[in-house]
């Protein structure tokens, strides 16, 4: 698999990263590479295989509903780029 | 050509736990924005989900009562995809292994018949937080109080027909998910929210038509409205040669009408994994008999017992139970005044009615089910006649007091005493000798004159029934 | 002073030959003294001293623990609270968190005594220490070679005996790696083991916490502090926590079970240096009492591809929190929305991390999940299984923990696939879940070789057992580099 500087746009894009021009290219060759590594896994028969998401096959544990958290507000937004009126800004959004 | 529309409805009912579905932060609504939000619900670095075991609960109630399968073990899995109001830059939800799996709903179109609406799945996921676009100078405000809040998203197969089955199968599972005790319902503050797929097809195809996604619908009417428009909609442009695409439309409510969200989203790729901050969720039977033991009495059933153990006619047992409220009052009613039909007629009457006008709910009427009994109770005892008794309910509903204090103070009283009665038939007989005549000479239906002649005599409070026989017995002797 | 191990500093506290505070104070000298291995991006002299002084008032009162006023070092993954926690990132550059990873006060409530935080590669990706906003860390054993990554700062910092122990986070050998390449010891306990609570995620089904010292005998002794059971974190296992340091014994190695993957010596690229080192390891088990055999993992190749699909993958999710609203880096005069995102990304985070992105990116998005995610998580079951069947037969699996022996800053950066082939011998245990640690076993060109030994899940106290039983047998682990520079 080879990733071009287009596809390496379209992936920047969906996780929203602005890569500068001059990188865009080694991006693309690096990206390839990983990919045409990583691409020996298709050689691999996994018939009838469980994927496995978790290293432990244990289950959820549930929590009480119970509130434990109180009003932090001040604390998080001290550390937050910019609030008013204790809301988060961020440019216009448009709907 | 004849055209049919195919609908399905994803609704999401916010469910009415005390915290959030992964934090312990509270989801009281209208706390002061992001007072409500802790690290977890704000996506701080290292802070992790736990699942809320009342969320799980809630949603293998509503399986069992959709008669659905509840999955031995589901899996959360994460939408990823930026907006301000998503902190995470993900949306834990459940994908590919939903928590409750195929089911059904009943619900009663308008000619009295019942249609079975497959529901096609159930899940438990976080809602978002929101987007305030006023009061910033150029800025979006963001408040994530809501972040994090537990949703089910109930989705139904695409076998509804037109916007009144739509609404009835809305309307159906609104009263579901309250009677359940899973969801407040309240659809102002968002508890309860609706996104309609809508697509026609000439009647007798079998392949479904291109549909349209229908957001923004706060209301049973809106619902109805948005889409009957964009069923219209979509029979217009493909009689005048175009073809319906692939959309989310936004329904404007000031003009009625479907606008297309076209340009203003992208093409989404949500890529799905299982999410690995949290474990598949594993619900053992024992679980499931422990939630179906604490599961309330369902409409279906309740109304099939109101019919049977109280001989209402199954339309008003049909009224009564719409909303687990309103069953509970009628209840209450019946069982402290002792005449069940009385009861039925009174709540779906007067008192619906009233309720209606003020804009109330049930909790907040002035007349609890306590004192509407004790009102139905004087009329059972004959204190007072049921014509009295609405100017009593009146008064009742004006805060002048319990039945007996409002019957007491205005002096409401049934007349009895046959004497009296009887000395206001002579008086009335007396006084009209020309409609006596009448009368005698054939004309029976005069009875109704007399008897509203005593009757406006007595102020109203004279026994209907002895007027009658004592009329009877003056006139025909 | 500062010089010696836990159990040593601990003995000497309780004897009162010196005070926390002036261990601490010594500590913070030395520290400011190798200041060349950038191996700190904060140091907090304030708390520690006042931590030392509290321990120090603690033990008067007869209250102290075996790690009451030893200091020790977080690597800057783990949340602070009031103490910058960067990640060695740019995007986190003054962000002080509002509260304490479970480590941290696990730790401080054992009575360590927290100097600083640890550089390390930016966001815990990399294997070499290089990818730091804060710049890369140097090897103390030779200046002009990399520590290991991605908890360089923490195994630099505990190899100059700058520290006797430091926490470190292994996703795919970032603590086993570095402890190679830097001759000290650092273990990786079983995935669940220890509260991910406060740690800054990088691939959630992957990371683990763990100690870095020079002795087995310490690890065990920060295992159980860091150790225990956490509500907060859903994957955390509730599982008793054993008496590590009562079960390393007498170092006695008879009966020892010890499994040799014929794959881990047959795999290309391991330096002669490094194998004939390892063979000697072994031989040293053997002649203490335990019984080898050759096993086969037969997957072993396939465990670096996975990992790369897996971390990634994760790693892009975990990662998008990460966009200039609620903290960290925010771009300056954002002329939208995206561009708030864009620029607030694309300037916060570092190259190796935006490639680590893009390829979970893409290989999560329509159309590759099939191919590459669900494939890599079948796989991966493959690998676990092989583990499990090796595990019916053995105790422990010995091998090279790293294919070389440090090398020379800047020799792989522009190579990532070459780069994640310094991982292929401590991937696996990532993604079984495994608890494994990395020892010292020799040098090779006078840089540090590491032995790694792998133990069945939540078996740690065998593994400690068994690495204690080597040190007892060999003196590597008390080597230092000599810091003249």
């Amino acid at each position: 698999m080879s990733i071009d500087a287009d596809e390496v746009a379209q992936i920047a894009h969906l996780a929203r990263l602005a890569v500068n021009a001059e990188v865009s290219q080694a991006h693309a060759q690096n990206l390839s590479e990983i990919l045409a590594f990583v691409e020996r896994l298709g050689a691999v028969d996994t018939t009838g295989v469980e994927p496995l998401a978790h290293p432990l096959e244990m289950t959820q544990r549930l929590r009480p509903d119970e509130v434990c958290e109180d009003n932090q507000r001040e604390r998080f937004q001290a550390i937050a780029p910019l609030t008013e009126d204790g809301h988060y800004l961020v440019p216009r959004v448009i709907e | 050509m004849q055209w049919e529309a195919v609908i399905g409805l994803e609704l999401h009912a916010q469910l009415a736990t005390r915290t959030k579905i992964f934090s312990g932060a509270s989801t009281a609504y209208g706390a002061e924005a992001n007072t409500q939000a802790c690290a977890i619900d704000l996506g701080m670095p290292g802070m992790l989900p736990v699942l809320n075991e009342r969320a799980v609960r809630f949603a293998v109630r509503l399986g069992l009562a959709l008669g659905a399968e509840v999955a031995g073990r589901s899996v959360f899995a994460r939408k990823n995809y930026f907006y301000p109001d998503l902190p995470k830059g993900y949306q834990i939800s459940q994908y590919e292994i939903p928590v409750v799996g195929t089911g059904h709903l009943d619900i009663e179109l308008e000619d009295g018949s019942r249609k079975r609406i497959g529901v096609t799945r159930a899940h438990l996921e976080e809602d978002a937080g929101k987007s305030l676009h006023e009061g910033f100078t150029g800025m979006s405000g963001i408040d994530l109080n809501r972040a994090g809040t537990p949703l089910l998203e109930i989705v139904s197969e695409p076998e509804l027909r037109s916007a009144k089955e739509a609404v009835a199968y809305m309307k159906k599972m609104h009263s579901l998910v309250r009677y359940l005790g899973i969801c407040d319902g309240n659809m102002q503050e968002g508890s309860f929210r609706c996104d309609a797929n809508v697509s026609v097809r000439p009647v007798g195809q079998l392949e479904f038509g291109t549909r349209a996604e229908l957001k923004n619908l706060n209301s049973f009417r809106f619902v109805e409205r948005a889409i009957n428009f964009e069923i219209e909609r979509q029979i217009e442009l493909i009689e005048d040669g175009g073809t319906v695409v692939q959309e989310t439309r936004l329904f404007d409510p000031d003009r009625g009408e479907t606008r297309s969200m076209r340009g203003k989203e992208e093409a989404h790729d949500y890529r799905y994994f299982p999410d690995p901050d949290l474990l598949p969720l594993e619900i053992t039977p024992g679980f499931i008999e422990e939630v179906r033991a604490e599961l309330p009495e369902l409409p279906d059933a309740k109304r099939a017992r109101f019919a049977g153990d109280y001989g209402l006619p199954d339309y008003d047992a049909g009224v009564l139970t719409s909303s687990r409220e309103l069953a509970d009052y009628f209840e209450a009613v019946a069982s402290s005044c002792g005449d069940a039909k009385l009861a039925a007629n009174w709540v779906m009457g007067e008192f619906s009615g009233a309720l209606n006008k003020a804009g109330l709910d049930i909790a907040d009427s002035p007349v609890d089910a306590e004192a509407l009994a004790g009102l139905l109770r004087r009329i059972v005892d004959e204190t007072i006649s049921g014509k009295i008794a609405k100017e009593v309910f009146e008064a009742m509903w004006q805060g002048e007091g319990d039945a007996d204090t409002v019957i007491a103070d205005r002096g409401l009283e049934q007349v009895t005493d046959s004497s009296a009665i009887e000395a206001m038939v002579d008086e009335a007989i007396a006084a009209n000798p020309q409609q006596l005549e009448q009368y005698r000479a054939g004309k029976t239906k005069l009875m109704g004159f007399f008897v509203g002649q005593v009757m406006k005599a007595s102020g109203g409070k004279a026994n209907p029934q002895q007027v009658n026989e004592i009329l009877k017995q003056r006139l025909d002797g | 002073m500062h010089d010696r191990t836990i159990a040593e500093l601990g003995a000497a506290l309780e004897r009162g030959e010196c005070s926390s505070v002036e261990l601490t104070r010594s500590t913070l000298d030395a520290i400011e003294q190798a200041a060349e291995l950038n191996a700190f991006i904060t140091l907090t002299p304030e708390t520690a001293l006042a931590e030392a002084a509290a321990a120090d008032a603690a033990r008067a009162r007869g209250e102290a623990g075996p790690l009451t006023g030893v200091p020790i070092a977080h690597k800057d993954i783990f949340c602070t609270e009031g103490t910058r926690t960067s990640c060695a990132s740019r995007m986190l550059d003054g962000f002080v968190p509002p509260y304490d990873a479970f480590v941290v006060s696990q730790l401080r409530a054992a009575g360590a005594v927290s100097v600083g935080k640890t550089n390390m590669d930016e966001f815990a990706m990399g294997s070499s220490n290089e990818t730091s906003w804060y710049g890369a860390v140097r090897n103390p054993w030779d200046t002009g070679t990399v520590p290991g990554g991605s908890s360089g700062g923490s195994a630099a910092a505990v190899a100059a005996r700058l520290v006797p122990g430091a926490t470190g986070t292994d996703t795919g050998g970032s603590i086993r790696q570095p402890a190679a390449l830097t001759g000290i010891s650092g273990l990786k306990p079983t995935y669940g083991r220890i509260s991910r609570y406060g740690m800054i995620a990088f691939a959630s089904s992957l990371d683990q916490a763990g100690p870095m010292a020079t002795t087995a005998e310490d690890l065990a002794i920060m295992l159980q502090a860091m150790a225990g059971f956490d509500r907060r974190d859903s994957t955390c296992v509730d599982q008793p926590v054993p008496d590590y340091r009562a079960a390393l014994g007498d170092g006695n190695l008879r009966g020892l079970r010890v499994g040799l993957p014929r794959e881990y010596f047959e795999a290309d690229g391991v330096d002669s240096e490094v194998a004939r080192a390892v063979e000697a390891a072994v031989e040293a088990l053997r002649e203490g009492g335990a019984e080898i055999r050759e096993i086969s993992l037969p997957n072993t190749g396939l465990a670096v591809p996975v990992y790369y699909v897996i971390a990634p993958a994760e790693a892009s999710s975990n990662l998008s929190r990460f966009d200039g609203v609620r903290y960290g880096h925010r771009c300056d005069d954002p002329a939208d929305l995206e561009d708030l995102y864009k620029r607030s990304r694309g300037e916060g985070f570092g190259e190796e991390v935006k490639r680590r992105i893009m390829v979970g990116t893409y290989a999560l998005s329509a159309g590759y999940y099939d191919a590459y995610y669900l494939k890599a998580q079948q796989v991966r079951r493959m690998i676990r299984d092989d583990f499990a069947r090796a595990f019916e037969e053995v105790d422990v699996i010995a091998g090279p923990t790293a294919p070389s022996t440090a090398f020379a800053l800047g020799a792989k950066s522009d190579d990532p696939v070459q780069m994640y082939l310094s991982d292929i011998f401590t991937i696996a245990v990532n993604l079984a879940g495994l608890p494994a640690l990395s020892v010292p076993a020799g040098f090779g060109g006078g840089r540090p070789v590491g032995l790694q030994l792998i133990g069945n899940h939540f078996d740690e106290a065998c593994l400690l057992g068994a690495a204690h039983g080597y040190q007892q047998l060999t003196d590597w682990h008390t080597r230092r580099p000599s810091l003249e520079g």
